[in-house]
This record gives C-alpha cells, sequence and structure tokens, in this order.
C-alpha cells in the first residue's frame, strides 16, 4: 500500500497539473474571442467578394483567365494543409493530418505527382516523415498572421498553377462551425470552374460599367479570389484551434479534480488504516504488560 | 435626388469605415475617377492611392493600397488590401520606407526586385501625401 507521504505527494502534483491546465483554458478561450472577431471583421469582405465575382464570372468563360482553364489531365495535385503550431488541442490537428494525408494518397494512387504546402507545425512534422514532396512549410506562422501570409502563399500557388506545375489545388483546414464543433474540410480552390459560387444570383451584371474591362477585372479578381480563400482557411483552422484546445483544457480540469477526489479518499483511509494499525499496536503492548 | 451616398471600405482585416457622404474621389487602376450620388453601377480596380471623400464640406482622405470599388444603389463599396485613414498612418515608417525604397533603387538590382520596390515607393509616397492632404483639409 501506499504509504501517506506518497499519496500526499500525488495530490499536490495533480492539483498543480490542474492550475496549468485552467490557466491553459483561459488563455485559449480569450485567443478564441480574438479569433472570432476577426473572422467576423473579414466576413463582409468575403461576402462582397462573392458577389462581386458571381456577377462577374456569369458571362466569362474558360479562355478568359488562365485560372478558370480546367485541365483535361491532371498530373500534379498541390494540397495545402493548415494546422496549429502546438499541441494539447486534443485531436483537432490529427483530423485535419489525416484528411489531408488520404487525401494526398488518394491521388498518388490514382498516379499524379503529390506536392505539399504545410502551415503549421504540426502538419509540417507529420508530412516531413512520409515521402510527399513538401514545397513550402511554414512553422510558427499560426500565432500571427494577417492577410499578407495568405497572399503570399497564394501567390505560390497561383504561380505554380499557371507555370503548369500544378493542375489541381485543394486546402485542408478546420472549419469553425461552433465553439463545440471543428470539422476538417478539403476545399478545391483551383481549377476555378469549381468553386465558383453558382450562377450569378442577380443577373443584375449588365448595367454594370467595367472599367477597365471584364476581363482585366477578373484579372485582378481571381488571383485575389484565392488569397481570400487561403485567408479564410487560416482564420477558420486559427479559431478551431482556441477552440479544441479550450474544449480539451477543460476535460483535462474535469480529470485532475476527479484524481484529486479519488487520491483524497485513498489519502483518507490509507491515514485510518494506519491508525488503527497503530492503536491496534498499543492495546497488543498493553495486553501483553498486564499478562 | 438623393444628395448624399453611401461609402464603405473593407478590407480582410477590418471594416475601415462606412459614412454618408457627398462625394467620393477613388485611385481607378486607369486613372482617377470620382464618383456624385446617383451614379451609375460601376466596378473598378483601384491602384495604389489615396482615396478622397466629402462630409459636411470637408475633404476627408483615405490611403488605399489595391483592390476594387463598386457602386450600385448610391452605395460605393471599396473593397481593398490595404486601407488607412489619414489619421492613422504611421508616417515615421513611410519615410522610412521612402528611404530604403530609394536606397534600393540606386543599387539598380533585378527586374522583378525592381517591380516591387517601385510599388514600395509608391505606397510609401501615397502614404505621406495622403496625410499631408489630410491636414490641409483640416481633417487629419
Amino acid at each position: 500500500m501506499a504509504s501517506l507521504r506518497d499519496v500526499q505527494n500525488q495530490i499536490v502534483g495533480v492539483k498543480k497539473t490542474k492550475q496549468i491546465t485552467k490557466a491553459m483554458n483561459m488563455v485559449a478561450s480569450a485567443k478564441l474571442r480574438n479569433a472570432q472577431n476577426r473572422i467576423e471583421r473579414f466576413r463582409p469582405y468575403a461576402d462582397k467578394f462573392y458577389e462581386m465575382l458571381g456577377d462577374l464570372a456569369a458571362g466569362a468563360d474558360e479562355s478568359v483567365h488562365p485560372l478558370l482553364e480546367v485541365r483535361d489531365e491532371v498530373k500534379t495535385v498541390g494540397i495545402m494543409v493548415t494546422t496549429s503550431d502546438r499541441g494539447l488541442c486534443g485531436a483537432f490537428n490529427v483530423n485535419i493530418i489525416t484528411k489531408a494525408m488520404k487525401l494526398a494518397q488518394e491521388k498518388a494512387k490514382e498516379g499524379k505527382a503529390v506536392k505539399m504546402y504545410c502551415i503549421g507545425k504540426k502538419a509540417r512534422d507529420a508530412f516531413r516523415k512520409t515521402d510527399f514532396e513538401i514545397v513550402r512549410a511554414q512553422a510558427d506562422a499560426m500565432g500571427s498572421f494577417d492577410f499578407t501570409l495568405a497572399a503570399s502563399v497564394g501567390n505560390e500557388l497561383i504561380a505554380g498553377y499557371i507555370a503548369g506545375e500544378l493542375d489541381e489545388v485543394h486546402v485542408v483546414f478546420g472549419e469553425f462551425v461552433s465553439i463545440a464543433k471543428q470539422i476538417p474540410v478539403d476545399l478545391t480552390i483551383l481549377p476555378m470552374a469549381a468553386t465558383e459560387p453558382g450562377e450569378a444570383a442577380s443577373g443584375g451584371s449588365g448595367d454594370y460599367l467595367y472599367e477597365p474591362s471584364v476581363e482585366g477585372l477578373l484579372a485582378e479578381l481571381l488571383p485575389r479570389f484565392i488569397k481570400v480563400q487561403v485567408y479564410r482557411g487560416l482564420l477558420d483552422t486559427s479559431a478551431s484551434e482556441h477552440a479544441a484546445r479550450m474544449a480539451a483544457m477543460d476535460n483535462a480540469t474535469r480529470a485532475c479534480d476527479d484524481m484529486t477526489k479519488s487520491l483524497t479518499l485513498l489519502y483518507n483511509k490509507t491515514r485510518q488504516a494506519a491508525i488503527t494499525a497503530d492503536l491496534m499496536d498499543i492495546v497488543g503492548g498493553a495486553e501483553a504488560l498486564k499478562g | 435626388m438623393a444628395n448624399t451616398l453611401k461609402l464603405e471600405i473593407v478590407t480582410p482585416d477590418r471594416k475601415v469605415l462606412s459614412e454618408n457622404v457627398e462625394y467620393v474621389g477613388a485611385p481607378g487602376i486607369l486613372g482617377e475617377f470620382g464618383i456624385l450620388p446617383s451614379h451609375v453601377p460601376f466596378l473598378s480596380a483601384l491602384g495604389i492611392g489615396n482615396l478622397h471623400y466629402k462630409q459636411e464640406g470637408k475633404a476627408y482622405y483615405v490611403f488605399i493600397s489595391g483592390g476594387f470599388a463598386e457602386v450600385s444603389n448610391n452605395k460605393v463599396t471599396i473593397l481593398a488590401e490595404v486601407a488607412e485613414k489619414a489619421t492613422e498612418i504611421d508616417i515615421e515608417r513611410a519615410k522610412k520606407a521612402r528611404e530604403r525604397a530609394e536606397a534600393r533603387a540606386s543599387q539598380a538590382k533585378e527586374k522583378i526586385d525592381a517591380a516591387r520596390n517601385q510599388a514600395a515607393l509608391r505606397r510609401a509616397i501615397a502614404r505621406m501625401s495622403c496625410q499631408t492632404s489630410g491636414k490641409s483639409a483640416g481633417t487629419c
């Protein structure tokens, strides 16, 4: 049986762990609020963007811009994976990586070359162990990023697509559905036709004056649209990460409570057993003296 | 006829402003254009430069870099990659960026760098002129 001292040490240890997990929970919730705000602020921009593109793309076909071109034969697939830099957030990163890994293996089975773009330390570490070619690996980016990161990754993807080095581009990220729910999502961003937001809803594009021209505007809009989608992936992943960590730390804190409870019970039992044993000794001794 | 129009400037990171104004002048990619209330629907790409708008007779300035302007239903929406109000511009940073860009330009390197450098220089100059114009209009 464990000695009193041992049990006491364990209780102290568990309580300290609880303090840490509780603090991490609070930090994660503060960061989540920030990340959620950023999504909120980004939404009007993104919404407006979809609207504009919908209007414009209604009359356009693939010949207008290289990014709209659908290739008959897909030889190389680019996959951009976004995960967090740090762990301790439950199965969040694992889920995203599994999703990306499956996609990559599927494409490889079909005889296509796969190129990986890893944003976030966890994605980088996971894909380093595989044979897939990693074109870009960026760790320690998720802590503080802004549109410039999305722009630089987006530019790389666009340049690859136009140069013919990539024939299809996917983005895998953790979609932030709610605080309790984050799901890994695989989004095909190139070729564009696959992701265009339906037909133009309003159909009122005919009345617009365009400057410079529809083609010229599309040439400006389409690359930016890629960046917008990449940015959305980054934002969602970051919010999801914090939400996942919050949940994980909440569980850990609760587990600590349970452990302290059962350890305290054990401690009291051990203490009582020791007292009983001592009493037995004294009584036994007294009986012996009476002789 | 309405005598004001709604101006909204949004960037990926925030909503910069949303006001009722009397006139908007924006740096289009083919040159500056002006928009008055009841303008016909219009869509344009934007370059680097200063957007200005008039509200109650005063002129306000906003630095813009890249993006689009959409005009419809008496509403101007600016989707910019970067947008800073004249009051928010960090003039020291712009000055330094300008010096850096000028120093690099004199070294004359590869062509890609030169294009990027020129864009940086244009941004720095536009930021500085934006604040200067804002100050002279008394709104900064």
